[in-house]
């Protein structure tokens, strides 16, 4: 079984992966700067629905419809699309989609491929697989084309080149591409891209999408994009193979009422999106000739087994959360290891690794919530993260640290004499370290709050013993 | 400890509880933990003791109908909402109407308000550097609010952004809803 | 036999305890309480569409039906064009004289080479400003208004409608064939969250509303 996120598994710790993003002058202002911009935009679009909690709720009831009834919308997907003239390939792991779709690509005897955004292509290395049997796959995102060029890695769901400005662009641009010389304004660095990759659209024969959605009612397949790259990929090849997750799938064309109503808005924070693709199967005389789809399980079933985190599967990849998140918001995508970051990364990822990886990522979160209350099909992030914390302990792999201080605390809380015991003890152990009341500097681990923050010290007199004096000379 | 404490208030009317985070705990935890613990006797307990919880400004605002107690605190005072008291309980404007009836208060916007100050529990030292980087983003908006004192109701958060703000010396300190409301002289002191 | 597939139904089936009955009427009790129906009058939501396609920079002529061709001429002067692809099918009466219309049959590099596209639509939804091509041979396939740098679309007030889940409704007519909703000229946000227009789709699109 390889069942893999990217190289999340060999990820380091949030922890450290964090620390030095923090330290990152570039990285937080370009973080901040993106964040806020997009936050701004989805709160205008999004306030002026009426009926924006009502979209969020049927969102929610959908997807959890289908993932209590996940095989026969498959199934019916299957059908329906395999009856408008696609061919359909299941995937139990990563190896095995990288196996099938370099299969497919082999049998044109392409050596190029071009490449819709899709994360999930991402999640299963299929670039590395392409290169090893000598396919040379182009993306043709914007975002993923910097990330490519700029051999690095994507670092936000939506905009995963968001941690770049303008002047690391242009200089990767101009490396990448040959060109004499390129200003740096986002107008001219567009159309940079524009003509190199133009080209290769009108050329190259096998394209490789994702899919936002996948309809069991009709067999379509819809792609949601604002650059147009997406709709020269799924029209303009011979031979079109989307990678397909098996949570993508919704029951009806109707459905999508829903969630072109609530992507969009959440996403870039726009009432439409500029272009939406929703092809079925095959179309004589228009566009590919060949169409396949390759569902993935990947852990996706590991996921839906679980019925405290199951709703995890029923993200629609809007990145609202790791817009709202203070926390994504000081370290950027990097700091997660992983192709999906922020919030529902740090839910999603370890759940596929079956938890035996990432596990600092359930972690990685004040629980502040934020990405709750912006979630467009109402994923209860916070809760899953408890959750998941809670299956970190019970497999035994918190830090022994944390199991001795979380018993020492029970310990102290849980009797009003041992509470008094050791607020005595407490005020003892502090007086070297307390003056006028304030406790600057703890020794050795203890510092990690004491490194920036000052502390109070124990008062003389706590409210109990104040109280009760009180209610004694008061007779 | 849930035990514990429904053992100690059992025969409480009301518990007042000046803490957002404690009472989202017990209004969305405590439920839970004792349907997981198959205790029935447990599960009625809890059910019991929930109406009778209250966090402080649900107490003063929605039960007893008072946003005036004669308070007075010539200060200007900015209000950090914490997560809990915004998204668990939705308080909502109760603490600002509180302090709106505190004679000679002046009470500044924050800016980003809502956002996590970063305490979040065992985040402070277990992601001590992401903490410490959302804690500075909070009193740099403490700071250019011009409040001198910064309030909520919240100790967890007090204590996070009054630290930072004591260690770097900047003048201003922070106080709980409680101790604002209790002040009767420029203090802040109860008599 | 296809051991992954039935491997994969298989864990689906123990994850969820497989259970198929009462699935449709499920289905039928999901709460729907959003905004479906319109509540403009026909003025109001004509309005608001035209509201939405200045919002992105799309310009408007308005026309009446048997002007179809005139504003088509004045579209294709302000734009210091001379020619335009169209469709197979494309009414001839929309066709102004004094400029070239070329229909079907170019490959991708001419259809790149040429000054842009004319094509019709199949449904338009006014509270997002989107219009929505369905892809069949005489209608223009997917290439044609894709290719070109400029894209010109005639849309009917009766082609109109108010609310997306309307628009939808519409569209499941026809979704044997591709579809495609445009909601603006391609653009970007992903340098510094800039937003530039034109990547790779038509970077200019005018609307006839007649």
């Amino acid at each position: 079984m390889s069942t893999y996120v990217g190289d999340a598994a060999n990820a380091p710790k949030f922890q450290t992966a964090a620390k030095a993003l923090v330290n990152d002058t570039q990285v937080r202002h370009n973080v901040r700067h993106a964040t806020s911009v997009i936050r701004q935009k989805r709160a205008k679009v999004v306030g002026e629905m009426a009926d924006w909690e009502q979209l969020r709720e049927s969102g929610h009831e959908i997807k959890q419809h289908v993932m209590r009834h996940l095989d026969f919308y498959l199934d019916q997907f299957e059908k329906t699309c395999t009856a408008a003239g696609g061919q359909v390939h299941w995937a139990r792991d990563a190896d095995e989609a990288n196996s099938i779709i370099v299969g497919l690509v082999k049998a044109q005897q392409a050596k190029e491929v071009i490449k819709v955004k899709t994360m999930t292509s991402d999640e299963i290395r299929l670039n590395a697989a392409l290169e090893a049997a000598g396919i040379t796959p182009y993306e043709t995102d914007l975002a993923d084309l910097i990330v490519q060029l700029g051999e690095d890695k994507p670092s936000h769901i939506v905009v995963p080149a968001l941690h770049r400005n303008r002047m690391e662009i242009r200089r990767i641009f101009l490396d990448k591409m040959n060109l004499p010389e390129l200003s740096d304004t986002p107008e001219d660095l567009a159309a940079a891209a524009r003509v190199y990759l133009r080209e290769k659209f009108l050329r190259v024969p096998v394209a490789i999408s994702g899919a936002n959605f996948a309809i069991a009612e009709t067999g379509s397949v819809c792609v949601v994009e604002s650059e147009g790259n997406g709709r020269m990929c799924v029209s303009l090849p011979r031979v079109l193979i989307s990678l397909i997750g098996i949570e993508k799938v919704i029951p009806t064309f109707q459905d999508l009422e829903v969630y072109l109503q609530t992507l969009p808005r959440s996403a870039t924070g726009e009432r439409m999106n500029p272009y939406n693709s929703i092809w079925t199967g095959i179309t004589p005389d228009d566009g590919p000739q060949e169409f396949h789809v390759v569902l993935l399980d990947n852990g996706r079933t590991k996921v839906l087994a679980d019925r405290e985190a199951r709703e995890t599967l029923d993200c629609i990849r809007c990145g609202a959360c790791l817009n709202a998140c203070p926390v994504y918001r000081q370290t950027g995508g990097h700091a997660y290891g992983s192709v999906y970051g922020g919030p529902i990364g740090a839910i999603l990822t370890p759940q596929l690794q079956s938890m035996a990886h990432s596990q600092t990522l359930p972690y990685a979160s004040s629980l502040c919530g934020a990405c709750y209350e912006v979630c467009p099909v109402k994923i209860n992030i916070p809760e899953i993260l408890v959750h998941l914390r809670n299956t970190v302990v019970e497999r035994g792999d918190a830090p022994f640290v944390e199991k001795m201080a979380m018993k020492a605390a029970a310990y102290v809380l849980e009797s009003p004499e041992h509470l008094a015991r050791a607020r005595k003890f407490g005020r003892m152990a502090q007086s070297p370290f307390a003056k006028n009341g304030v406790i600057s500097h703890l020794p050795g681990g203890l510092d990690a709050w004491t490194a920036v923050r000052d502390l109070p010290a124990i008062p003389e007199e706590s409210f109990r013993e104040w109280w009760l004096k009180r209610e004694r000379e008061a007779g | 400890m849930m035990r514990h404490f429904l053992e100690v208030f059992r025969g409480a009317e009301i518990v007042c509880i000046p803490s957002s985070s404690c009472v989202a705990m017990i209004r969305d935890h405590y439920p839970k933990m004792a349907a997981a613990s198959g205790d029935a006797a447990l599960k009625r307990t809890v059910k019991n003791m929930l109406p009778r919880i209250f966090e402080f400004t649900e107490l003063l605002v929605d039960q007893l109908g008072v946003t005036d107690v004669g308070a007075f605190f010539p200060h200007v005072v900015a209000l950090h909402p914490s997560c809990h008291s915004l998204r668990s309980l939705q308080l909502g404007d109760k603490p600002a109407r509180l302090l709106a009836g505190v004679r000679g208060l002046t009470l500044v916007d924050l800016p980003e308000a809502e956002e996590c100050c970063g305490f979040g529990g065992t985040f402070a030292v277990k992601n001590a550097d992401v903490s410490a980087a959302m804690l500075s983003d909070k009193i740099r908006c403490v700071l250019n609010s011009g409040a001198e004192i910064c309030a909520a109701v919240d100790n967890s958060c007090l204590m996070h952004i009054g630290g930072a703000l004591s260690r770097q010396r900047c003048g201003v300190r922070v106080l709980h809803l409680a101790e604002i409301l209790a002040s009767r002289d420029s203090k802040g002191m109860a008599s | 036999m296809n051991s992954a597939r039935d491997e994969i139904l298989e864990r689906i089936r123990d994850a969820t305890g497989g259970a198929t009955e009462g699935r449709q009427a499920e289905y039928a009790a999901i709460p729907r309480n959003y905004q479906r129906a319109g509540t403009l009058d026909v003025a109001g939501k004509l309005e608001l569409f035209v509201d939405r396609l200045d919002d992105y920079g799309a310009t408007v002529y308005h026309a009446r039906e048997h002007d179809v061709a005139a504003c088509v001429a004045e579209a294709l002067r302000a734009r210091g064009k001379a020619s335009l692809l169209v469709p197979r099918d494309l009414p001839r009466a929309w066709l102004p004289e004094g400029f070239n219309f070329f229909r079907e049959g170019p490959s991708y590099h001419e259809v790149d080479a040429s000054e842009g596209v004319l094509t019709d639509c199949a449904v338009a939804i006014a509270s997002t400003g989107t219009i929505v091509l369905r892809h069949s041979a005489g209608e223009a396939r997917r290439a044609l208004s894709l290719i070109p740098d400029y894209h010109l679309c005639v849309v009917f007030a009766a082609q109109v409608v108010e609310t997306v889940p309307q628009g939808i409704e519409q569209m499941k007519a026809f979704v044997h064939i591709p579809i495609t909703t445009i909601a603006g000229p391609s653009a970007t946000a992903d340098i510094e969250m800039t937003r530039v227009k034109g990547v790779h789709g038509p970077r200019a699109l005018d609307v006839i509303l007649a």
